[in-house]
């Protein structure tokens, strides 16, 4: 995985799926026209000034509420490179592995690193660097299984590799009921 | 080796086939049902047809609701419900719900028999945890995670840590099972359970009907939860056999199992709760309130749409008036709820007083439409939401409550206890 670098906006606690992208304009699913509207009744300057790149810094339970994967969706189709928070929100957590959205564990750098701070981050090493303070911090490394998803190039792959194999194992247990 | 385990640990690892399963342990579990909305749906469509499989792993245990954005409020959201439908008749869908038989998928799938206990239900709608109150594992997914167990039939869950969450005393006088949730959540925080089961004791709970226990395992996802379980006893095997024809399999947690903490409270010290916008846990008891008008009123949605919220919302109506000042939506969450309602004359009641009727649709709840609310008007509802601009302008505020306070409310013009109509 490469390097990002970009420019931070800093969020609260709990950033919910209505702020991220509000119900209203969820009568389409295309990236571009949501993306438009993404962080709209929080910020509404945000999907206009947005830079490809940018990166999220937020707080705890970030991307609460609804199960809408137009939540992450949103946020990459903006330009938005990766979301760092103290935690997420466990529906976003999954949504954001599926639809290929980095997001990134680190309490500290969630708390200590501002707006307007530009930041890099390397995924491989687990470093997210401060580059306006010159403070680096260690990020949550991504789970195994997630690690595993991401190899296989997303759920869907994922699981039609193993879609495959149940098949083939079906097949050769094909005398007994199945449960 | 056995090892003791909680209600949401015993249901995952009988379903998956394991002795035992224990909290952080990645599992790889059949599904009993998926299902997705008008507006999840066409996403999961979308990612199944981009997978290239052909059919869907079981035609019977695909469950299509319609219910967010219908009756259809513009074309863009018709041409989803199409897309929808297109794929249902495609792919010989049985459950798929749109139009006369459609109501909101949390009232209408238990009415339709289609959860029973035992289940494991995965819901590209983060409120399928309100099956939890069945003793169903019930939980919010993704349209992604969705398409791929209609593919495989099965998801892959991290067994979650269980808190216990025991009630205890007399309840008061119109205190609910809203009340009660939005109390816990209160107590906790909206990221209180993040993770984690809900599991919900104690003699109270015994009391609650059936559409108070829906109420509190659906907001379990509104303190951050998994799920929001409740054992299945008598009164939840009655309701099941009412309305399913499926076999139920009933699950307790063992006694010795293990739980992240249990927390207890005392439920006679509660009083009918009111939570702030703009989050779920920024919860007052009615006492203080406080003076605020209101412009609106909603009763209705997959909490506190169900027959039950609308007796108690009758009982509060009968032979008053809506205040002058607010509009007063009722939403009978169902088709068997709106003709339940028909036959019990609440329909008349409300129409008496001056309110509106809504055909069941999630409707304002998420800012969809059927009542959207303008820049600084505010409104009590019975859903799960306060977020801002969730009932729409960003400015707009949106208090929750029980359909009991709610519809005091509607008849006094501000948030206000049915106490106060001397009831």
């Amino acid at each position: 995985m490469q390097k990002i670098k970009g420019r931070v906006w800093k969020f609260g606690n709990d950033i919910d799926t209505d702020v991220i992208i509000p119900a209203r304009y969820l009568n389409t699913s295309d990236p571009q026209e949501l993306a438009k509207h993404c962080m709209e009744d929080a910020r509404p300057e945000f999907a206009k000034e947005v830079k490809p790149g940018d990166v999220i810094v937020a707080g705890k339970n970030f991307g609460c509420g609804s199960s809408r994967e137009h939540a992450p969706i949103a946020i990459k189709a903006a330009g938005v490179s990766c979301v760092i928070a103290e935690s997420f929100a466990r529906i976003f957590y999954r949504n954001a592995f599926n639809t290929g959205l980095l997001i990134l564990e680190a309490p500290e750098a969630a708390q200590e690193i501002e707006e307007g701070h530009e930041v890099e981050v390397d995924p491989e090493a687990g470093v997210i660097r401060d580059l306006t303070t010159g403070k680096t911090y260690k990020f949550q490394p991504i789970p195994a299984f997630m690690q595993e998803l991401l190899k296989d190039g997303g759920l869907i792959p994922h699981i039609k590799k193993k879609y495959k194999q149940i098949r083939l194992e079906e097949e050769s247990h094909s005398q007994e009921p199945l449960s | 080796m056995k090892r003791p385990m909680t209600l949401a640990e015993k249901i995952l690892a009988a379903k998956a086939g394991l002795p035992f399963v224990e909290p952080g342990q990645l599992i790889d579990c059949p599904v009993d049902l998926a299902l997705a909305n008008d507006i999840t749906a066409p996403i999961a469509i979308k990612i199944f047809r981009e997978a290239g499989i052909p059919k869907v792993f079981d035609r019977t245990k695909i469950v299509l609701v319609m219910d967010h954005f219908t009756p259809n409020k513009d074309i863009q959201s018709a041409e989803q419900v199409r897309f929808c439908r297109e794929f249902a008749r495609e792919q010989g869908i049985i459950h798929y719900y749109e139009g006369g038989n459609c109501g909101i998928e949390h009232v209408l799938l238990p009415e339709e028999g289609l959860v029973v206990p035992g289940d494991v239900v995965i819901g590209a709608d983060s409120h399928t945890c309100t099956y939890g109150a069945l003793g169903a594992f019930a939980t919010g997914m993704g349209s992604t995670d969705l398409a791929a167990a209609w593919i495989t039939g099965r998801t892959w869950f991290r067994v979650p840590e269980t808190i216990k969450f025991a009630y205890k005393g007399e309840l008061r006088p119109w205190v609910t099972g809203k009340d009660l949730i939005l109390y816990t959540i209160g107590q906790i925080g909206v990221d209180g359970a993040l993770y984690k089961a809900m599991e919900f004791t104690g003699e109270v709970i015994k009391r609650l009907s059936m559409a108070e226990r829906f109420t509190m395992s659906n907001m379990a996802i509104e303190a951050g939860a998994k799920v929001g379980l409740i054992a299945p006893d008598k009164k939840t095997l009655s309701y099941v056999r009412k309305h399913s024809k499926r076999e139920p399999v009933v699950f307790k947690a063992d006694r010795k199992a293990k739980y992240l903490e249990v927390i207890e409270y005392d439920c006679s010290k509660i009083e009918p709760q009111v939570a702030f916008p703009h989050l779920p846990s920024n919860t007052k008891p009615i006492s203080e309130v406080g003076h605020i008008d209101i412009d609106q009123v909603v009763i209705g949605s997959c909490t506190n749409g169900r027959i039950e919220d609308l007796a108690v919302a009758a009982k509060i109506f009968s032979g008053r008036k809506v205040n002058p000042n607010v509009r007063a939506i009722i939403i009978p969450g169902s088709p068997g709820v709106y003709k339940e309602a028909l036959r019990k004359k609440y329909i008349d009641i409300f129409a008496e007083a001056g309110a509106i009727i809504s055909p069941p649709t999630c409707g304002p709840c998420l800012g969809g439409h059927m009542g959207i609310l303008a820049k600084g008007e505010k409104a009590v509802s019975t859903t799960n939401r306060n977020f801002l601009g969730r009932m729409g302008h960003p400015e707009s505020e949106v208090y929750l409550a029980s359909p009991a306070v709610a519809a005091a409310s509607a008849i006094l013009g501000r948030i206000a206890s049915p106490e106060e109509l001397g009831l």
